[in-house]
């Protein structure tokens, strides 16, 4: 969709959230052969395994498949929507898909990989290819490095001309292929920007019989950082694939993320909250989310992420570590006790409080009746909640 | 001695006029930071009152510079502009004094803003981005001292270790595991937790190393990038000092962002073992908990005959 809008060559193709309307895809397009794709956010679909969510019975091997006749298409349309595809990518879980892609077929020569995203070491955005299309990227470049080529493009410069040429060289493009792929560069570069992505993975990139370089499948992920700037991007995000917790924590400035574990954490700071968690697996506990309620939280802010962690049914125990900078602890201790009582807490709480105004918080948590626990250092307030729910299990 | 950022560098302050520039303003002048100003653009002419002391602000940093030979100025402004604010500030420095740092404390700034931002600071080599999404930089004085940034200044205190680290509050408690055993610090940096910013690890390790106050160092990693196992091999060809480390988010589960933009394993790269693997190789002493960084810490002191 956005490609097609910025002018990447890209396959006619109709999205369907039924088998109905796969079928009327099929007769629409009028291409005898034709790809039913499963849309969910991971790679590795081609490969993945699609099992029926209620059985785990496995359905079908694929979930990127090329049907040859209607009844193909109904086949496998049926075999799919509504049932779990797992992909290298979706984890054992694997995710529901509710949404398929008909794809028209097309004269492929040769297929290749185009990637273009924010690469950390240079600081820049970079363009990777290879004469290795539809292969698992990651392997291509464990094994044969080689035969991935790079261009690094200045930010505060654009895409040169030399740059496409010497990348479609490489590939070993000529004449029209190597034309059409430096227009598509171009307008991907220009898109990539244009929409903030953080990757942009054209695989496979086809040429076509007729020397035309076409987008087969793409991934496109954004930066989230630059969301303000974006409001279209609410129209491409499939809520039913996020996790409802996740998305409310983020409406309320926290960031969660959540985990199989059956200690809570409350922690302020993105560092400090991996690093409880990680303490809580060193003494034998299990952590059951991250949760950082960031630098200036209020007293609101702290009740709505006990509510959040308290919603897990997994939870035993919860530990909050807070070590205030901008945030002072008294304000937590009174956010922590008003948040305890309107939530009836009914499972352990250890509380380790340092930093700003720590005296104060700690005489706060210690006058309640409440029953909390207070630790004074990371360790041991991680060796309490896990004592306290009864070891590791 | 201490890096880049003496006890009294004179500091100006971006966004000074908003709500958490002067919060933060004010709590650098109770530190005892040389505030010098801020800038604000359309609000220049104004004064902002700081623990009962009033401050100029200018329209543009180029104003601020010249007015006031400033060192240093730290960023507290909103995402969207935040990286034109960096641009400005290299811009300013580079043509008036051919130097100047650059603290950015700003979370959430576009990554491709931040591309543009870092090679344009990368064209001036005089100027120093440190951040953005991070807590400063300090160097504790005898007597307070500079704080540029956001960092509770009371927990600090002059000394010989040196910090780097890519997180806010976990850096609040290396320092808190400095102090338990008797020990202050020359300069802790908080690069940030985005996966484009300034100044890095290996940047860091060699100020440390070329710096005369500092005798250990503490470095906190995170998953995500490499950028913890360049340094460590960098580190042991290259420093001679004791380093001690610790990594954050051996328990992050894969293809989760966690908090910061830039602590993700992707592709099964940058966990927080292979970090782990990379200072060990590198000689650097691991402590695998936080609250235990004091303890390693005084274990590589003694090695070195330093306690």
């Amino acid at each position: 969709m956005l490609l097609r809008a910025a002018g990447v060559p890209v396959l006619e193709g109709v999205h369907c959230t039924t088998v109905g309307e796969a079928l009327n895809a099929y007769d629409s397009l009028g291409s005898k052969v034709v790809a039913v794709k499963s849309q969910i956010h991971a790679g590795g679909r081609g490969k993945g395994t699609v099992f029926n969510p209620e059985t785990k019975d496995v359905v079908m091997e694929g979930g990127v498949k090329i049907a040859f006749s209607k009844d193909e298409v109904n086949t496998y349309a049926t075999n799919i929507l509504g049932n779990l595809l797992v992909t290298i990518q979706t984890g054992d879980e694997g995710k529901i898909v509710n949404n398929l892609y008909i794809e028209a077929g097309c004269d492929i020569a040769h297929e290749y990989y185009l990637a273009l995203l924010v690469d950390r070491d240079t600081k820049s955005v970079l363009i990777m290819a290879s004469t290795e299309g539809g292969m698992d990227i990651e392997e291509v470049a464990e094994h044969t490095p080689e035969l991935i080529h790079k261009v690094v493009v200045d930010a505060n410069i654009g895409i040169l001309g030399f740059q496409k040429r010497d990348l479609g060289m490489a590939l070993g493009l000529s004449g029209a292929a190597l034309k059409s792929f430096g227009k598509m560069l171009s307008s991907m570069y220009t898109m990539f920007c244009a929409e903030d992505c953080a990757m942009v993975e054209i695989n496979p990139l086809v040429r076509t019989g007729a020397d035309e370089m076409v987008a087969l499948d793409a991934k496109i992920s954004f930066d989230e950082n630059a969301e303000f700037r974006h409001k279209n991007w609410d129209d491409l995000r499939d809520i039913s694939e996020e996790e409802d917790t996740e998305i409310r924590a983020k409406e309320t400035g926290l960031s969660y993320v959540k985990l199989d574990g059956n200690i809570g954490c409350l922690v302020n700071g993105a560092g400090l909250a991996m690093a409880t968690m990680d303490v809580i697996k060193l003494y034998g506990g299990e952590p059951a989310n991250f949760l950082d309620v960031g630098g200036g939280a209020n007293e609101e802010q702290v009740k709505t992420a006990f509510s959040i962690i308290l919603e897990d049914p997994n939870v035993k125990g919860i530990l909050v570590n807070i070590f205030g900078g901008i945030m002072r602890c008294d304000i937590i201790a009174r956010g922590v006790i008003a948040a305890t009582e309107a939530l009836s807490l009914q499972v352990p709480l250890v509380v380790r409080l340092a930093g700003t105004n720590v005296d104060e918080g700690k005489a706060i948590l210690a006058a309640s009746t409440l029953n909390i626990h207070p630790a004074d250092d990371l360790a041991e307030g991680a060796q309490k909640i896990v004592a306290l729910i009864g070891g590791g299990q | 001695m201490a890096i880049w950022i003496e006890e009294d560098a004179k500091v100006l302050v971006q966004g000074i006029t908003g709500k958490q520039g002067m919060f933060h303003a004010d709590k650098m002048v109770e530190y005892g930071t040389q505030i010098v100003g801020g800038c604000t653009p359309g609000k220049g002419g104004q004064t902002v009152d700081l623990q009962g002391k009033a401050y100029p602000v200018w329209h543009s940093m180029t104003e601020a510079i010249t007015a006031t030979d400033a060192d240093a100025t730290v960023i507290y402004v909103p995402p969207p502009f935040a990286a034109e604010a960096i641009m400005e500030a290299a811009d300013a420095f580079d043509s008036i004094k051919g130097e100047g740092v650059i603290v950015c404390i700003t979370e959430g700034i576009p990554t491709l803003d931040m591309v543009k931002a870092v090679a344009y600071v990368e064209n001036r080599p005089g100027v120093r981005l440190i951040g953005p999404n991070c807590p400063g930089i300090i160097t504790p004085g005898a007597a307070g001292g500079a704080k540029i940034g956001i960092m509770p200044g009371h927990i600090h205190a002059k000394g010989r270790i040196g910090i780097v680290s890519k997180s806010g509050t976990l850096t609040y408690e290396a320092v808190a595991q400095t102090m338990s055993i008797d020990e202050g610090q020359s300069t802790c940096v908080g690069i940030g937790g985005d996966p484009v910013n300034g100044t890095g690890f290996i940047e860091c390790l060699a100020a440390f190393e070329n710096d005369p106050q500092t005798e250990a160092i503490i470095m906190i990693g995170e998953i995500g990038g490499n950028a913890e196992q360049e340094a460590a091999a960098w580190a042991a060809e290259n420093v001679t000092k004791p380093i001690v480390g610790f990594v954050a988010g051996a328990t992050a589960p894969p293809g989760k962002r966690m908090g910061h933009a830039g602590a993700i394993i992707s592709g099964g790269k940058g966990t927080a073992e292979e970090k782990f693997e990379a200072f060990r190789q590198a000689g650097i002493a691991c402590a695998m908990d936080p609250s235990e960084l004091g303890k390693v810490l005084l274990e590589s002191l003694k090695t070195a005959g330093l306690r």
